[in-house]
């Protein structure tokens, strides 16, 4: 044991927190050293299995007293690198963390622990009449702290919101330690919104240990809907014509030839063969809604020459058209050796014409791209394909990538909808945002972490100290975020 | 096809002459666009108290100094309407009246129904100011998707963007709204939108006492249906009041949703007016807005009857709550207790601010003369990292100084 800073932290935490919790072994910290976005590896200095809300107070405090970075993470399912460790720091895992602290269903909410399971929010709330609307895709895995981080999104968000929308109340760790209640179980509270600005800021601004979420009636009626088109356009033109009948769905997902054969590949959901494009169409609300506007989607399906009409008649058919689209992500491991998940969004309107562009730029460069989006809300996925044995490819995957994130620039949207920015597209915030907008996210940073300990090096394109002159950048430092050049 | 629900001729949009509620002998500035507003702040030293048509000053504490009054009305461009994505893009001058108007020709709103005549987009953002559609539909927190401000020292700068479903950078128009400018002069505003329901029914339940209020409430809040709005008038103990739940979605479904909440409360008629009391905000000396933990409104309404009637309040209004969301606007006696309100609303994760009221036969400015305390009620753990990000985005405390809670 040298008496270098990292390791004097170390033993420090080992007293506070127990010896079996705290990791320094390089074969164990191997495990923690990427997240869902796999091509970047970071191994941290010490892992902190945390197992109380005090142990997560205690290590931030810890880490501050020391000047050591920090970085929390729940179930490490992020896809845009947001819980890569930082070499040298301090890695904080939550997912131990895994208490229902309350259930109320009477005020609509729950509380839990951040190493909570999304899902299980809604397996606590079910029996009430009662559900957690945000429904990210990995939602049997992914944790309420990272949902919540990420502002986690979902195929039911088009109708019900995003994660921030269903959070009213958290107990946060700042980076200096301190621990504030923002929100709570009313829907407001005097002062500013300091949890709206929380949600969503990737794990920069602190570590929340505690979350009071809100929950939904279950609805009456569900009606879910599979329909084959022999376009994109037309799949793409039905989406335009709901939305313009002033129907608002509980979801439409859409999916295109290449990634409906890899879901038939992978399980077997009976998507219509031959078929272009698949939407998937839900609704749900109360019945003789959901029945008249049901059949207003059958008719401007037919209008639009869907060649496949499939209802599901029950629960059972219901998921399975379902398991077709949540197990996209994963069933393009059938089809490629290897593939990397972007995340972009753009106008709704101007589907066709984005996704025709997308189809060149992937012909030009020789790479086989599946969509797989949210098209209600423009939300897109591709799914870039390649032979990771292939020297160069996925350098150029994740090239064709940052280029269809610069169509969505471009047509007006946004470089991520619902992964967030994470290390993966921080380089590509200035593409988005000037640097005056910027400079205005980072004052709300300084506020909280000053000393810049909370997930460094994520979400900003250029790391820089607070107190610094707005423009004026300091370099990255290899050494404190070695991430960094695979990026730049 | 029914009449639109959101009357767009029910408040006027033609501008008027914009209060000048802080200070006879301040400048004051009336920019027409962001650049003549940053170039304002890039130029001058003083304090600023940004102000759109000035329909909620008294929903803050009084500024503790007013060199400048900035007028946002002239900012009044609608920019870009992209009805196919259900997205608007308006400047914060804008009337909430006239943007109704051009997208209900569209078939769309904006799903916001505050109140108050005339109101800017800017200025309900800076208030946080909502209506009884707040039950289906959220708060401008839940449809404000993009917003461009102008920071203390003239910088412009946007955050979100104009598309719904966008994660990139923080959410910065969270923090800017009901910062009334405290933190950035909102300049322009983007929205997501909704379509206009076709038709409507609404059910009135006569409630005997604050119990039964309660029970109605849990009971629609916990049943599928799906009411836009459910708005108690509650005119004390001993008299009761009346909950009006409102069904705004497809004729068969109104109609169906009005006979099952019938059936689910016990009473109730059926119809499809709305009264006049609905979505109004309670009028007198003093009044408070009040959030809680939804189901305490029993509690909420027992503790106003304990505050006493104001003197002149015969046959007005005087509370009224947003039954299923957790939010009430009473209006109390001047005399009132708040710190006693306050404390008995603590269990609840209650707050009541003042959002209106000016003492009868003067000209002052709503809720002039108190101090910040008296009008928020005291800060929680947080307010020291409040602080901090007043202090960050606006080092000189230029920013509508000491309007906000704990006197930022």
């Amino acid at each position: 044991m040298s008496d270098a800073p990292i390791d004097l932290l170390a033993g420090r935490l080992r007293d506070r927190i127990g010896a079996d919790r705290v990791l320094t072994d390089p074969a164990q910290l191997r495990t923690y050293a990427c997240d869902g976005l796999a091509t970047v590896r970071v191994q941290p200095a010490v892992v902190v299995l945390a197992g109380t809300r005090d142990d997560v107070t205690a290590a931030v405090r810890l880490c501050a007293e020391a000047g050591v970075p920090f970085v929390a993470r729940g179930s490490g399912t992020g896809l845009s690198g947001g819980a890569v460790p930082v070499a040298d720091g301090v890695l904080v895992v939550l997912s131990r963390l895994r208490q229902i602290l309350d259930v109320d269903p009477d005020n609509a909410r729950v509380e839990v622990e951040p190493g909570v399971v999304n899902l299980w929010v809604t397996r606590e709330a079910a029996p009430h009449g009662q559900a957690y609307a945000p429904d990210p895709s990995s939602q049997q895995v992914c944790s309420i702290g990272g949902n919540v981080a990420e502002n986690a999104g979902g195929a039911h968000c088009l109708k019900y919101g995003f994660t921030v929308n269903h959070v009213t109340g958290a107990e946060v760790v700042l980076p200096d330690g301190e621990v504030v209640h923002l929100g709570g179980t009313a829907p407001e509270h005097p002062g500013f919104d300091l949890l709206g600005a929380f949600v969503g800021s990737e794990g920069t601004l602190g570590v929340a240990t505690r979350l009071t979420l809100r929950t939904v009636p279950a609805p009456e009626t569900v009606r879910t809907l599979l329909l084959g088109y022999r376009t994109v356009e037309d799949a793409a033109g039905t989406v335009s014509d709901i939305i313009a009948a002033g129907i608002v769905p509980a979801a439409v997902e859409m999916m295109d030839a290449l990634a409906i054969e890899a879901a038939e590949a992978a399980v077997r959901c009976g998507y219509p063969e031959g078929a272009a494009a698949v939407l998937v169409v839900e609704l749900d609300g109360p019945g003789a809604e959901v029945e008249e506007q049901f059949a207003q989607v059958l008719e401007l399906a037919g209008a639009r020459g869907a060649f496949e009409t499939r209802v599901a008649q029950d629960a059972a058919e219901r998921d399975l058209i379902w398991k077709g689209r949540k197990s996209a992500f994963a069933a393009v491991g059938r089809i490629s050796p290897a593939y990397y998940v972007q995340d972009g969004v753009i106008p709704r309107t101007r589907l066709p014409e984005i996704l025709a562009e997308i189809g060149r730029l992937a012909d030009d460069a020789g790479i086989r791209v599946a969509n797989v989006f949210h098209a209600g809300d423009g939300n897109l996925h591709p799914l870039i394909l390649f032979d990771d044995t292939v020297p160069g490819a996925a350098e150029a995957a994740e090239d064709l990538g940052f280029a269809i994130l610069d169509l969505c620039v471009d047509a007006g949207g946004s470089i991520t909808g619902e992964h967030g920015v994470g290390v993966e597209k921080k380089a590509k915030m200035s593409r988005q945002f000037t640097a005056d907008d910027l400079d205005t996210m980072h004052r709300l940073r300084c506020a909280f972490d000053p000393a810049g300990l909370a997930n460094p090096g994520k979400l900003f394109p250029t790391p820089r100290l607070c107190g610094e002159r707005p423009g004026v950048r300091t370099a990255a430092d290899p050494a404190r975020d070695p991430a960094l050049g695979e990026v730049f | 096809m029914a009449p639109p629900v959101i009357d767009p001729s029910a408040s006027d949009p033609s501008p008027r002459p914009a209060p000048d509620p802080y200070r006879p002998d301040a400048e004051q500035a009336h920019p027409s666009d962001a650049a003549e507003t940053a170039d304002i702040l890039r130029g001058t030293r003083g304090t600023v108290v940004p102000v759109g048509a000035g329909t909620k000053t008294g929903w803050a504490a009084p500024p503790t100094s007013c060199d400048l009054v900035l007028h946002t009305g002239g900012l009044a461009r609608i920019t870009e309407y992209l009805p196919g994505d259900l997205v608007v893009v308006a400047e914060a001058g804008v009337p909430l009246a006239a943007l109704q108007q051009r997208l209900a020709e569209h078939g769309q709103m904006l799903a916001l129904d505050p109140p108050e005549e005339g109101a800017t987009l800017g200025g309900i953002v800076s208030a946080n100011a909502s209506g009884p559609r707040r039950l289906r539909y959220g708060t401008v927190r839940d449809l404000l998707i993009g917003v461009t401000v102008v920071l203390a020292d003239g910088t412009v700068a946007r955050a979100g963007g104009k598309v719904v479903k966008n994660v990139a950078g923080y959410d910065l128009g969270k923090l800017y709204t009901g910062a009334h400018g405290a933190l950035g002069v909102v300049v322009s505003t983007t929205w997501r939108l909704h379509p206009l329901p076709p038709a409507r029914a609404t059910v009135t339940v006569p409630v005997a006492d604050s119990a039964q209020a309660g029970r109605c409430a849990v009971r629609l809040a916990r049943s599928p249906l799906t009411p836009t709005a459910a708005e108690l008038r509650w005119d004390g103990a001993g008299s009761g009041g009346a909950l009006v739940v409102l069904f705004e979605s497809t004729a068969a479904s109104v109609r169906a949703q009005a006979r099952e909440a019938v059936a689910l409360l016990g009473a109730g008629t059926t119809g499809d007016d709305i009264p006049a009391w609905f979505g109004r905000r309670p009028r007198g000396d003093l009044v408070l807005r009040l959030a809680y933990a939804p189901a305490a409104l029993p509690q909420v309404l027992d503790a106003l009857d304990g505050l006493g009637t104001p003197d002149d309040a015969a046959g007005s209004v005087r509370i009224t709550a947003s039954a299923c969301t957790g939010v009430a606007y009473a209006a109390v006696p001047p005399g009132a207790d708040l710190a006693a309100l306050r404390a008995a609303l603590a269990p609840y994760d209650g707050s009541a601010v003042i959002v209106g009221g000016s003492p009868a036969g003067t000209a002052q400015a709503a809720g002039a003369g108190r101090t910040a305390a008296e009008h928020w009620g005291p800060p929680g753990d947080a307010f020291a990292l409040m602080t901090r990000v007043k202090d960050r985005f606006d080092p000189g405390r230029r920013l509508s100084p000491g309007r906000l809670l704990g006197g930022l």
